[in-house]
C-alpha cells in the first residue's frame, strides 16, 4: 500500500524534521517495513552534505565482525574523497552504518559518487547542497529518534511509509530515491509501475545506474535523465504520465520545489492542502491533520494531474 | 391460496404459510430482502435491534482521542439510550468513523473524515462539516448523507438507496458500481464516474473526468458542465421535460440548483450493446450443438 508525503513551507523555515514524522507516524498503518525522509535545510554555498550507508540493518546481526568491515568501508570512502581531493568538513555517525558528511568540493560530484559507490557495500542515500536522505527500518518515530530529525529546520520535505510488495524489506529498496546523480533531487511513490523492466533497461543504456529492484527507483533515475536533457520539472512530470504505465501517485522534491503526478486512473490516493505559505500533500488527510490541527479545506488531485510548487 | 384450511396450513412452518398465502414483500428500499408476514410478530422497526431514538435527545462526542472503534461504539451506547441526535467533534481524518447506522439518527461531523466514513448505513441523516475520503458512504441503504465541502474517490461506491451529496467537487470513481439512491455533486467529478454503474441516479453540477459511465449497465447520470469522455457503451439521451423537473425538485431539495436552470444539463444512460444476459457463453453452446 505504502505512503507518501510532501509539504513546502513558501517563503520561510520550518521544523520540516518534526512535521514530517508527525505526517509519516500518521501513516505508519499503510507501511509498516521502513520510513524514508528527504528534508531540504538552508545548506551553506559551496558545502555538499552527502548520506551514506555502509551495510544493511539486518547485517549488524551478523556478528563482530561486521564493525570490522565497515570500519574498512569507511576507510575506503575517506580515502576515495582524499584522492579526490574533498574537503571533509565534518563526518559523524547517524547509526553504526550510516553516515553523514559535510564536504566542500570543486571537482565533478558525479565521478566522485560513481567512485566511492565502487566500494562494495557502500551506497550514497543522497548528495546534496540542500538535501538530507534518510531512510531505515522501522516507523517514523523510530527513524527520526535515531537520525535526530525532530531538529531539521528547512523548507520542505518529502517522506514515504513503505509496505514491501515487489521487493526486500532493507534500507536498499526503501524511498525516498535520490536521482542519481542529480544533486538535491528526490522521489517518493506510491504504487505499482507496469513497465518497470522495459524503461530500467533503457535507462541503463543511457548509462544510469539503479541500486535496488524497486520500481519506484525508476522514477527517480526517469526524472534524473529528464532533468539532465533540460527539462523543468513540469515538463518531466507531465512526460512520466505519458511514458510511464501503471498505478502510481508521485512527489519529486529540488532544491527549492515541490511536484506531484497522478497516472490516467488516478488510482492511488493523494489529497492536497494548499495555501499562500504551506502545501501538504499526503496519502490521507490524516496525515495532514497531524501538522494542520485548524479546520482546513482539501482536495484530491485528479488523473494526470501535476502540479510543482516552489519554496 | 384459495382453498386452503387453517388445519392445512397448522402443520406448516412460518416462512411456508406466508409463501403458500402469497404473504410476503421483496422490500427493495433498505436491505433488500424478502419479508415474511407474521401475525405473531411484533411491530418493530426495519432492523429489530435497532434503537428506537429520540431526536430531541441529543449529545456531543469528542473523537479526539478515541480510536474510530471507540468511536463507533460510543455513538451505539448513546443510540441506546435513546439519543437521536449525535454531534461528533473532532474527527480529524480518521477512517471509518459513523460506519453501521442502521437506524434513524441525525448525526452531525464537525470536521474531516478519512477513508469509508459513514458506510454500510441504513437510515440515519448525516452532515459532515467538512471533507471526506476515499469510499464515502459505501454500500449506503437509506438515509441522506450530505458533506459540506470535497470528497475523495469512489464517493457512494456500491450504494443502494438514499441521498448521497457533496457541495463540493469529489475524486475518481464516483459511484462505481451503484445500484440505487441518488449522487448530488455540486463541483466537479474525476475519471470513470459511474463506472459499472448498475442502478440510480447520478448528477454532477460541475465537469465530469474521461470515461464517464463506462460499462454502466443502468441508470441514469446528469451533468451539468462539460464530459471529458463518455465511458464505453455510455451514450448520451435525450432530457425530458420529466427529468428536468425531477433535476430541480431533487437540486432544490439542498439548495444546489444552478440560478440558470437545468436544461443545459447532459443525460447520459447505457448504450446497452454490452447487455448479453440471454446469449449462450460459449461453452454452454458447444454442449448444446
Amino acid at each position: 500500500m505504502c505512503g507518501i508525503a510532501g509539504l513546502i513551507h513558501r517563503g520561510k523555515v520550518s521544523g520540516v524534521g518534526s512535521e514530517m514524522t508527525a505526517m509519516l507516524q500518521a501513516l505508519k498503518h499503510r507501511g509498516p517495513d521502513s520510513t524514508g525522509y528527504a528534508v531540504y535545510g538552508s545548506g551553506s554555498p559551496g558545502d555538499y552534505v552527502m548520506r551514506l550507508k555502509l551495510a544493511e540493518q539486518e547485517d549488524m546481526g551478523r556478528g563482530h565482525g561486521i564493525h570490522a568491515i565497515i570500519d574498512q568501508r569507511k576507510d575506503a570512502v575517506d580515502a576515495i574523497l582524499a584522492e579526490h581531493h574533498v574537503d571533509v568538513k565534518s563526518r559523524r555517525h547517524s547509526t553504526d552504518y550510516a553516515l553523514r558528511y559535510v564536504i566542500a568540493h570543486a571537482g565533478d560530484t558525479e565521478d566522485m559518487a560513481r567512485h566511492i559507490e565502487e566500494v562494495d557495500g557502500v551506497e550514497i542515500l543522497s548528495l546534496g547542497n540542500s538535501l538530507e536522505m534518510i531512510k531505515d527500518l522501522g516507523d517514523a518515530a523510530t527513524v527520526s529518534s535515531a537520525y535526530e530529525l525532530d531538529d531539521f529546520r528547512g523548507t520542505h520535505a518529502i517522506g514515504h511509509t513503505r509496505m514491501a510488495t515487489e521487493s526486500d524489506v532493507d534500507i536498499r529498496s526503501a524511498h525516498p530515491y535520490w536521482a542519481f546523480p542529480y544533486n538535491d533531487v528526490s522521489v517518493v511513490h506510491n504504487g505499482q509501475l507496469t513497465n518497470y523492466w522495459l524503461m530500467r533497461r533503457e535507462m541503463e543504456r543511457k548509462g544510469h545506474r539503479f541500486m535496488s529492484d524497486c520500481d519506484s527507483e525508476l522514477l527517480a533515475v526517469y526524472t534524473a535523465h529528464n532533468l539532465s536533457n533540460g527539462e523543468t520539472l513540469e515538463q518531466s512530470l507531465q512526460r512520466s504520465i505519458e511514458e510511464i504505465d501503471g498505478v502510481f501517485t508521485y512527489l519529486v522534491a529540488t532544491r527549492d520545489e515541490l511536484g506531484m503526478a497522478k497516472d490516467t486512473m488516478a488510482a492511488k490516493p493523494l489529497v492536497l492542502f494548499e495555501s499562500d505559505d504551506l502545501i501538504a500533500l499526503a496519502s490521507e488527510e490524516v496525515a495532514i491533520r497531524a501538522v494542520i490541527p485548524q479546520e482546513i479545506d482539501t482536495v484530491d488531485p485528479y488523473d494526470e494531474e501535476t502540479r510543482v510548487w516552489k519554496a | 391460496m384459495e382453498g386452503m384450511s387453517d388445519n392445512a396450513l397448522a402443520g406448516m412452518t412460518q416462512e411456508q404459510r406466508a409463501e403458500t398465502l402469497g404473504m410476503t414483500s421483496e422490500q427493495l428500499s433498505g436491505r433488500s430482502m424478502l419479508i415474511e408476514f407474521d401475525p405473531d410478530a411484533e411491530p418493530n422497526l426495519a432492523y429489530p435491534w435497532a434503537p428506537d431514538v429520540d431526536h430531541g435527545k441529543s449529545a456531543t462526542l469528542d473523537a479526539d482521542e478515541l480510536t474510530a472503534t471507540q468511536v463507533n461504539e460510543r455513538i451505539r451506547e448513546l443510540m441506546h439510550e435513546g439519543c437521536g441526535t449525535i454531534t461528533v467533534l473532532n474527527p480529524r481524518g480518521k477512517h471509518g468513523l459513523g460506519v453501521g447506522i442502521l437506524s434513524r439518527l441525525n448525526l452531525v461531523v464537525e470536521g474531516s473524515l478519512g477513508y469509508f466514513g459513514i458506510g454500510l448505513i441504513d437510515g440515519p441523516n448525516v452532515r459532515v462539516n467538512g471533507r471526506v475520503g476515499w469510499s464515502c458512504a459505501e454500500n449506503m441503504m437509506a438515509g441522506t448523507v450530505i458533506v459540506e465541502k470535497n470528497a475523495g474517490s469512489t464517493f457512494g461506491a456500491a450504494i443502494r438507496g438514499g441521498d448521497l451529496v457533496c457541495r463540493g467537487s469529489v475524486g475518481s470513481r464516483t459511484g462505481i458500481d451503484m445500484k440505487g439512491g441518488t449522487i448530488i455533486v455540486g463541483g466537479d467529478t474525476g475519471a470513470l464516474s459511474g463506472f459499472m454503474m448498475q442502478r440510480g441516479r447520478m448528477i454532477f453540477c460541475g465537469n465530469a473526468g474521461k470515461n464517464l459511465g463506462d460499462s454502466m449497465y443502468d441508470g441514469t447520470i446528469f451533468v451539468g458542465g462539460s464530459i471529458r469522455s463518455l465511458g464505453v457503451d455510455a451514450v448520451e439521451a435525450e432530457l425530458t421535460e420529466l427529468d428536468q423537473h425531477w433535476l430541480k425538485r431533487k437540486l432544490d431539495l439542498y439548495g444546489m440548483a444552478p440560478a440558470e436552470g437545468v436544461a443545459h444539463f447532459t443525460k447520459i444512460v447505457a448504450g446497452r450493446q454490452l447487455w448479453n444476459y440471454d446469449n449462450l457463453e460459449p461453452a454452454e453452446k458447444k454442449l448444446i450443438l
